[in-house]
């Protein structure tokens, strides 16, 4: 009976065991021991650091780096700060079908694809786009309005592409909180903002912490926003690895930006699961 | 002397209908005061009016002479225990009960002083460091009642909050409750749907129906001397037949129930008359029992028949009765005196109860049993 059990057992658990080694960990392997070869002649290789003190000795390498972190984070903070009250909106205010009405027209850009969504702000935000002839129409431009290729383009982009995996986490956690106890909060003397601090966020501080690292994932691996969005020139770190991979052919030095951009991510993940005080098992369990 | 709360001619409509409608009472400096109601009845909804989570649509609420109509909830001297305690369950204890002195702010020092001094109030000391979910059901309400007191309020409202409790600690918080009313001396409010934790507990009850107060007074007026059919049938058990009236003489009645049976009754005042239909109510302790006939000589309402059905339950305990006419059955409380304690099913018993204690109410469509 036990040993049947743990037959069941790892056979259920084969699949996942599988995938997670074939598509994880031994390209990941593969890629690291690439990242330490050095091109010594034609078809010679000897094994060194030589990629990565390449990285850290090329300004535009580390400037870029530091850039896409920056923009994550920021892209991140931003699309909290958006969707926070959207959550707060859908999971409290609301109730019955307008809620799930609501929760769905969150949903429902999703069912395009990402690469016809940012099409869609690039029809918006190029010269002859819509904004470009609503500000010309209306007089407060007196010419075309380039709004494509900036960092705020780039913004917007990753914001909008981020939006849901912030609001999912946000509304099944804000949902979990009684009602009662905000009101409680409100009869014991409480104003809007204490109540704010003291008790809705602290209640979903998981759910932040989810959505954020979710979002903040997804932003600092997005290649096809920043590239559309912000142009050729927008300096986005998956651009570089892409180009040293596909373009320059240069696949040892593409495996060591990969391998940074993978120690960046987990360390500003680790470094926010500390200082919010959450462990990944609470906020993923 | 101003009451502490008073509450006139408050109104609440939702879409037309009104969820209360027209009330209007005071309570007195240090009373308890309760609501007692099925659900669905409206206390809720003047509970929420009170503590300032609902704008009443007309009708005005004033604490301590002040009115409220303007104030948001938060700056009311009003706190309410919620039905589901509502603690915080994000802070620990110390930090639930100073909640509001913190947001009143008060110093530090202070806010320790007076949290230690209501912990060992409620009994409770050296709790204060501990989370929300250590607690057992009976300490979490004291908790919520601790965290409302600390404030000192003028009245403190309770939402059914024995509701989630088993019976047992139920029973125990009832008598804690009680206990703790006196000792803070403040105006409690509570509401429930439980007509033993209102009588138990009350200086005062309002029974409420359908929106409107049925009867407002102390546990033994409503129980004995009830106003309404809703109120004899809502408050205690009873036995409840539909009759009309045969006879009537000054306040005695005659009547004869739908299924035959002739009974005397007293509408206390009520206006009833020849070939009205009636309701008469009669509690099950109100009859007695006895083994001979002659024993009950000096009731005027007397039956002969046999126990249909014994319903043992203590010192509670019942029995069903049915007359040799087969007339309707009959509920009648056994006497404590344990005279009765060996009765069987199918026993011959004879019956009788004073027509002073059969309170009859001219017909309702509605009338509720409890």
């Amino acid at each position: 009976m036990r040993a049947q059990a743990r037959l069941g057992f790892i056979l259920l658990l084969m699949p996942i065991l599988l995938w997670l080694t074939a598509l994880i960990v031994i390209p990941h392997i593969d890629m690291f021991l690439i990242s330490l070869r050095e091109r010594v002649g034609v078809g010679e290789y000897a094994t060194s650091t030589a990629n990565y003190r390449t990285f850290l000795g090329e300004p535009l390498y580390l400037v870029t780096f530091a850039r896409t972190a920056i923009m994550a984070v920021t892209a991140t903070f931003i699309t909290l700060l958006i969707a926070f009250p959207v959550s707060y909106y859908i999971a409290k205010m609301i109730k019955g079908r307008l809620q799930s009405a609501l929760f769905l027209m969150c949903l429902v850009p999703f069912w395009v694809s990402e690469l016809v969504r940012t099409f869609g702000w690039m029809i918006l935000l190029r010269e002859t786009g819509l904004f470009s002839n609503l500000l010309q129409w209306s007089g407060l431009a007196s010419g075309p309005v380039e709004m494509l290729y900036n960092d705020a383009a780039i913004m917007v982009g990753l914001v909008y592409t981020s939006m849901l995996f912030m609001v999912v986490p946000l509304v099944t956690t804000l949902e979990s909180l009684d009602d009662s106890v905000i009101e409680a909060g409100y009869d014991l003397g409480g104003s809007g903002p204490s109540i704010l601090r003291e008790i809705i966020i602290p209640h979903a501080t998981p759910g932040i912490v989810s959505g954020s690292i979710v979002v903040f994932m997804l932003s600092l691996g997005n290649y096809l926003t920043p590239t559309m969005l912000g142009g050729k020139d927008s300096l986005w770190f998956t651009e570089l690895i892409y180009s040293q991979f596909i373009v320059r052919f240069n696949w040892e030095l593409g495996a060591a930006f990969g391998f940074m951009l993978l120690i960046l991510s987990s360390v500003i993940v680790w470094a926010m699961l500390r200082l919010t005080g959450q462990t990944l098992e609470k906020t993923m369990g | 002397m101003t009451p502490d709360l008073e509450c006139t001619a408050l109104t609440k409509r939702f879409n037309d209908e009104a969820a209360v409608d027209n009330v209007s009472f005071a309570v007195p400096q240090g009373s308890f005061f309760s609501i007692l109601g099925p659900s669905g009845c409206g206390k809720t909804t003047i509970m929420r009016m009170i503590a300032g989570f609902l704008p009443p649509t007309s009708g005005d609420i004033c604490i301590k002479g002040r009115s409220m109509l303007n104030v948001p909830p938060n700056k009311r001297p009003v706190n309410m225990v919620f039905q589901h305690l509502a603690l915080f369950p994000m802070m620990n204890i110390e930090d639930n009960i100073g909640y509001g002195l913190r947001r009143a702010g008060l110093p530090k020092p202070e806010i320790t002083r007076k949290v230690g001094e209501v912990l060992e109030r409620i009994g409770l000391p050296g709790v204060g460091k501990r989370k929300v979910s250590e607690l057992s059901g009976g300490q979490k309400q004291r908790i919520a009642i601790a965290r409302c007191m600390v404030l000192e309020p003028d009245v403190l409202l309770l939402d059914e909050p024995l509701g989630a409790l088993d019976l047992k600690l139920r029973e125990h918080m009832k008598i804690e409750l009680k206990a703790l009313q006196a000792a803070f001396d403040t105006t409690f409010v509570y509401i429930t749907h439980d007509q033993s934790e209102a009588l138990v507990m009350s200086d005062q009850i309002a029974v409420m129906n359908n929106g409107r107060f049925e009867q407002l007074g102390a546990a033994r007026d409503l129980y004995y001397r009830p106003e309404t059919a809703f109120v004899a049938g809502f408050v205690g058990d009873t036995n409840r037949w539909p009759a009309k009236v045969d006879r009537v003489e000054g306040g005695a009645l005659q009547l004869r129930t739908d299924s035959g049976l002739t009974l005397h009754g007293a509408s206390h005042g009520r206006a009833l008359s020849r070939g009205d239909r009636a309701d008469v109510y009669v509690r099950p302790e109100a009859i007695r029992v006895a083994h001979t006939a002659d024993e009950l000589s000096q009731f005027d309402n007397r039956l002969s028949g046999q126990v249909t059905s014994i319903l043992f339950n203590g010192a509670a305990s019942r029995i069903l009765f049915r007359d040799d006419a087969g007339h309707e059955e009959i509920e009648v409380t056994l006497p404590q005196s344990g005279e009765f304690a060996m009765l069987e099913k199918g026993a011959r018993v004879h019956i009788g109860w004073s027509g002073a204690h059969g309170n009859c109410f001219a017909a309702t469509t509605a009338a509720a049993g409890a």
